[in-house]
């Protein structure tokens, strides 16, 4: 075998590397400009804002856009708390044992079980056993079982991220335990959990699997009015008319996917910047 | 009065943390139950290793050998494609870039996290379907290769930023050593830093893996849903994922159709139980650096 002089090896891994780095980030630049330069020409107020017409072959994507966004936000309403609670329980209170280890390893696999999977279990448990029937409800409450691991693991993250002595110098002046944490470790928390939730409505509002069989309709007439109704989705929406409508208007697939693909870019953006923004300004 | 506030709270955090293992377990108490009765009429040998996937043909026959196929050969394509990719990349960023980059690259990983499997597949669909068609010379473009190509994108940002935390958190004192005994920086990387970080490397190739594994619509998209068992990556495959996602609309509710697709979960669910489990076991270690 030829030995490389290291300096001259080190030169052509730094190149491999460099080449590896455009190799995972041209693809996503490409996905992004694919779909920009198709669909911009699709959106105007008209598409965002009007029913879908002749078999969806016309006409607006509003109901979906309106039904992606109801059952986000049930979601994240759901989630949300339950989150936070469980993340503090295990950043303040929880000791190392046994349970503390469990918990744990339930939420790495909370986060690992497939998104049809939940589908699945939405569709046996809040679908089925509840009788909610495929609405925005069951759809919500699956999604939000499906985030709450990420959301646990963010705000855990922010919890953490507030120093010792915060929690010390007030347990110190009488204050409880509780009390400290409402009025001194989660004040201080807020910017994490705030762009940790933003984040997380990104990711659910592209998600498709879980509401396929829990909330999503194929295509319904009028907007939804109630948490009980079955609704369209965006994502759901992008799926039907890129696969099972023949002679789909191409345009207006490009501007469905336009359309869902800058919401989750944006809220996602919003979050980094927040968090960056946050991070200058912090005083510890 | 404070007390009681207090009290109350604490049961409710308690009850709050508990949640995520009561979901486990009722998620893996539901798929079993669901599809308990289905596996011991059928036989779960018959259901494992039977060849034919026909649910609706009579008699109907529910073997998902062909399916379990189709997933390892998808995820297996992915995984090829993402891993060394995925390793580099995290490299890069904790050992080379400067902090501009760095930060910038880190966000960019986040936002390709972000993206949805819909819209993934979609351009899979107008992009790279097309593609491997014309040049490979195939009947169709909606094969195995294809979906591996698109999915590969899917599992790069995770195995990106759990490699990524796995190297920078290797300690200082470890490369300052190599460094000050005249290794160049490429050999401390390469002979230290990637060693000492490798369970977490490994943990973050296997989660990357069990996101490939439970990916359902960009794989449904774009790999022709073909329910037989694949000779070469250019052939159509149906993963399991796809299959439930594509057959449940169609099923009659409790019918043995339904209860085979919840059995298909139930696999999924234990198949990545597993692939997180260990991953978990790999991280632990990485922390006792």
């Amino acid at each position: 075998m030829i030995k490389l002089n290291p300096k001259l090896s080190q030169k052509l891994s730094y190149t491999l590397l460099c080449i590896t780095v455009g190799l995972a980030i041209v693809p996503i630049l490409m996905i992004v400009f694919v779909i920009v330069k198709n669909g911009l020409s699709a959106i105007s107020w008209e598409f965002l804002t009007s029913m879908p017409k002749n078999g969806m072959r016309e006409g607006g994507i509003l109901p979906a856009i309106l039904g992606t966004f109801s059952i986000v936000l049930c979601s994240i309403i759901v989630t949300l708390p339950i989150g936070v609670c469980a993340a503090i329980y295990l950043n303040e209170y929880a000791k190392n044992n046994l349970l503390t280890r469990i918990i744990k390893l339930a939420i790495v696999n909370l986060a690992g079980v497939p998104s049809v999977v939940y589908g699945l279990f939405g569709l046996g448990i809040f679908v089925m056993f509840f009788r909610l029937g495929v609405s925005i409800i069951a759809g919500a409450l699956t999604l939000s079982i499906m985030e709450l691991p990420v959301i646990i693991t963010t705000v855990r993250g922010a919890l953490s991220s507030v120093p010792h002595s915060f929690r010390e110098a007030s347990l110190s002046l009488g204050v409880s335990r509780w009390q400290t944490i409402r009025h001194i470790v989660l004040p201080n928390a807020i910017p994490g959990i705030l762009t940790g939730t933003i984040l997380s409505i990104a990711r659910i509002s592209g998600e498709t699997a879980p509401i396929l069989f829990t909330a999503a309709a194929f295509y319904v007439p009028h907007l939804p009015h109630s948490i009980f109704d079955q609704v369209m989705s965006l994502p759901y929406h992008l799926y039907i008319i890129s696969t099972q409508i023949p002679n789909m208007p191409k345009n207006l697939i490009y501007g469905t996917a336009l359309v869902l693909l800058m919401m989750v870019l944006t809220m996602s953006c919003v979050a980094i910047i927040a968090r960056i923004y946050f991070r200058k300004r912090r005083k510890w | 009065m404070r007390k009681t506030i207090d009290n109350i709270m604490e049961i409710i955090i308690f009850v709050c943390g508990m949640l995520s293992v009561v979901f486990v377990v009722l998620i893996f108490a539901f798929l079993f139950k669901e599809s308990f009765t289905f596996l011991k009429d059928f036989g779960i040998v018959r259901f494992i290793i039977g060849h034919f996937w026909y649910p609706t043909s009579e008699p109907p026959s529910f073997g998902i050998f062909s399916l379990i196929m189709g997933s390892v050969l998808v995820t297996t394509g992915a995984c090829l494609i993402a891993v060394p990719i995925g390793v580099m990349t995290a490299l890069f960023i904790s050992e080379i870039a400067p902090k501009g980059v760095k930060d910038v690259l880190k966000s960019l990983v986040e936002l390709m996290a972000a993206i949805p499997s819909v819209v993934i597949g979609f351009v899979g669909m107008v992009t790279i379907v097309p593609i491997v068609k014309n040049i490979f010379n195939l009947p169709t473009g909606l094969t195995a290769f294809s979906g591996a190509m698109m999915l590969a994108f899917m599992a790069i940002p995770t195995i990106v930023t759990i490699s990524e935390d796995a190297i920078s958190s290797v300690p200082w004192q470890y490369k300052e050593g190599a460094l000050a005994l005249g290794a160049t920086k490429w050999q401390t990387i390469r002979r230290i830093v990637l060693k000492a970080a490798m369970p977490g490397i490994i943990a973050a190739i296997m989660l990357g893996i069990g996101r490939v594994i439970g990916e359902t619509m960009a794989v449904m998209m774009i790999t022709g849903n073909a329910a037989h068992i694949p000779h070469s990556i250019f052939e159509p495959v149906r993963t399991m994922t796809a299959t439930i996602a594509a057959e449940m609309g169609e099923t009659v509710r409790e019918g043995m159709h339904y209860k085979s697709l919840f059995a298909i979960g139930f696999v999924l669910f234990v198949i990545t139980f597993m692939v997180n489990f260990l991953a978990d076991l790999f991280l632990g270690k990485n922390k006792n650096l």
